[in-house]
């Protein structure tokens, strides 16, 4: 278990969150999707989240993003509570979710229009539109746009407010495999660029390696955080150096084996 | 190694991939080949077939029209004449206008078709009179009606305008409103959703007797009946609309900081017009409806009002002058919907077509 000390000091902290949903043909049983989940984020960390299909690892960052709430325990941003969504915490879903009736520059400064910060911050539109390299689609229509642009949209969009921590939710999952490792080159950029703190939910053992500090390990059914690994490789990293593939080896051998091992608890 | 069939066969795309085409209208090869029509000459035969169609009518009409007097014809083969000199005026224009060209290459075969069923008009009611009359007037007689009586019918379609437009706009105007509370606010709904299916689906022209008795003017009750056609598809496809927005977009909306106002004027309503516009488009085919039996009821102006008062005199003429005048009017106001939705929709250009 966190300390309390380390959760408050954390941009982000999460203490033994639980989560059900009621059985769609049963209402009076309920399922358990997150069962204590503990955790927490250093200021300008980015950290994986994996685990097969199922596992809880969306609906953890929906907690997060305050578009729901938990059964039990404790989520602090800082040291608030989260209660509901907020513009401190950006979300980047696997659909970029741009909203088609607006274009690119109105898509990125939607979060500023929301808030009403429109008239004061309307230089930082043009920057964080050369920021994703989109300065020349200004005023595109989405769907005019690539699979990878669009997520840059997403991203450009999510960042204008300067989240305290940005939330990945399998963002890069809908792309080809070429666009997907330019797209992991451009997030890492725009993450050292400026440092947010990141929380990555991905299937993909490669990506969670070759982009965080961290990499948390779930287990389904119910949701557990099985296991969490350092990276300590230096960046950039190479996908084919030896330490890579030993952690990749490693990653698959204990996901394999959890995930075995919670078949057997199952049955 | 044996070949694996599926492996060679390209991945099935995201739907994403399908907006990611260009709204350009067809394929490339398609494209080049109208590029090469647009430009070559108008052939003679484009060229010449409305004006000879002019004349095979005229031809026909005169045949007839031996022993008739001069004054029931002149209009008509006036007609004929304006139609041959403004294609001989077209034709030379043509040559150096290349939109012209090829709106002309675009209307010609509808434009020929339509003046030779004139023609074949004039020969089953004028000429033998295979149809009973006088129910069933040549064409030149309702074109003498159209210029005879064009005060009264301009007069008519004035009133019809504003009245068609006054009921429009306040069906419009409560149909959105309610749309939109049913749509996005659950209690509003559970009370609303109930009235509105039990009471939507009355035509409103079955509220007629009820209207006229309420209301202290025929007009008034007339515009009241017309709100109400408008209303019930507005309220009943904003509201969808509204509610089966994408619930990922008011998350991500949320998640950037928004509020109600802006869930509901920046997110749920923008994702609703397509489907509200479909609500106007089918709000005013009902209007029309609606304006045209109030007006041949109750109203005492309007063209609806004209054609049973001309019916009543028996003036078939002045009954298919005042449709054909109603058929422009019409439709032009749809045109006018459309160009209204083509602006407002945009952004969803090569997505829909209707």
């Amino acid at each position: 278990m966190v300390a309390l000390a380390e959760i408050e000091a954390s941009s982000l902290g999460i203490r033994e969150v639980r989560k059900s949903f009621p059985v769609p043909d049963d209402p009076l049983r309920r399922w358990p999707v997150l069962d204590g989940i503990s955790f927490s984020l250093a200021a300008g960390e980015l950290v994986s989240l994996i685990g097969p299909s199922g596992c809880g690892k969306s609906t953890l960052l929906r907690l997060i993003a305050g578009l729901e709430s938990s059964d039990s325990g404790e989520l602090l941003i800082g040291s608030e509570k989260i209660t509901q969504p907020g513009a401190e915490r950006g979300l980047v879903f696997q659909d970029p979710n741009l909203f088609p009736w607006l274009t690119v520059r109105r898509n990125i400064q939607a979060g500023l229009v929301a808030r009403g910060v429109l008239r004061e911050k309307r230089h930082e539109v043009d920057d964080f539109m050369r920021l994703v390299g989109l300065e020349t689609f200004a005023d595109a229509y989405p769907h005019h746009l690539s699979g990878g642009m669009a997520q840059r949209v997403a991203l450009a969009r999510a960042l204008i407010n300067h989240p305290k921590v940005l939330l990945l939710d399998e963002p890069l999952g809908a792309l080809d495999a070429f666009t997907r490792m330019r797209m992991q080159d451009e997030v890492l950029r725009l993450w050292q660029g400026r440092r947010t703190t990141m929380l990555l939910v991905t299937h993909d053992i490669d990506e969670a390696i070759y982009m965080s500090d961290r990499i948390m390990i779930m287990s389904p059914r119910p949701g557990r955080i099985e296991r969490t690994i350092s990276v300590a490789l230096d960046r950039p990293r190479q996908r084919s150096s030896p330490d890579f593939l030993r952690l990749r080896g490693d990653i698959l051998e204990f996901v394999h084996f959890a995930g075995n091992a919670s078949i057997e608890n199952k049955s | 190694m044996r070949p694996e069939k599926h492996n060679s066969r390209p991945e099935i795309s995201p739907p994403k991939s399908t907006t990611q085409l260009p709204s350009a209208p067809t394929h490339p090869n398609g494209d080049a080949i109208q590029r090469i029509e647009r430009g070559s000459e108008l052939g003679w035969r484009a060229q010449s077939a409305v004006p000879l169609a002019a004349l095979v009518a005229l031809a026909i009409h005169l045949l007839f029209s031996k022993s008739a007097p001069v004054v029931e014809t002149h209009s008509y083969t006036l007609f004929f004449y304006e139609i041959v000199g403004v294609s001989i005026v077209l034709s030379i224009a043509q040559r150096f206008w290349m939109r012209l060209r090829s709106w002309m290459r675009h209307m010609c075969p509808i434009l020929t078709a339509a003046i030779l069923l004139l023609g074949l008009w004039d020969i089953v009611t004028f000429g033998f009179q295979l149809l009973p009359m006088p129910y069933f007037p040549g064409p030149a007689a309702v074109l003498r009606n159209l210029i005879n009586d064009r005060a009264l019918l301009l007069d008519s379609t004035w009133h019809s305008l504003a009245l068609l437009l006054s009921g429009y706009t306040v069906g419009v105007l409560v149909g959105l409103i309610s749309g939109i509370c049913i749509g996005w606010s659950t209690p509003v709904r559970y009370w609303g959703m109930p009235l509105l299916k039990v009471v939507g689906p009355i035509p409103a022209t079955a509220w007629i007797p009820l209207a006229m008795v309420v209301s202290p003017s025929t007009v008034v009750s007339a515009a009241g009946l017309i709100a109400l056609a408008v209303w019930f598809p507005v309220t009943m496809l904003t509201a969808s609309g509204i509610s089966n927005t994408r619930a990922s977009y008011l998350d991500v909306a949320r998640t950037l900081g928004a509020g109600r106002a802006y869930l509901i004027f920046r997110v749920a309503i923008p994702a609703a017009v397509p489907n509200i516009f479909i609500g106007l488009f089918m709000g005013l085919g009902a209007s029309f409806l609606t304006l045209v039996v109030a007006e041949s009821v109750g109203v005492k102006s309007g063209l609806g009002w004209y054609v049973s008062w001309a019916q009543g005199w028996a003036e078939y003429g002045k009954v298919y002058a005042a449709l054909i005048i109603m058929a422009a009017f019409f439709s032009t106001i749809m045109t006018l919907l459309f160009k209204i939705r083509d602006r407002m929709l945009v952004w969803q250009k090569g997505v829909i077509k209707w």
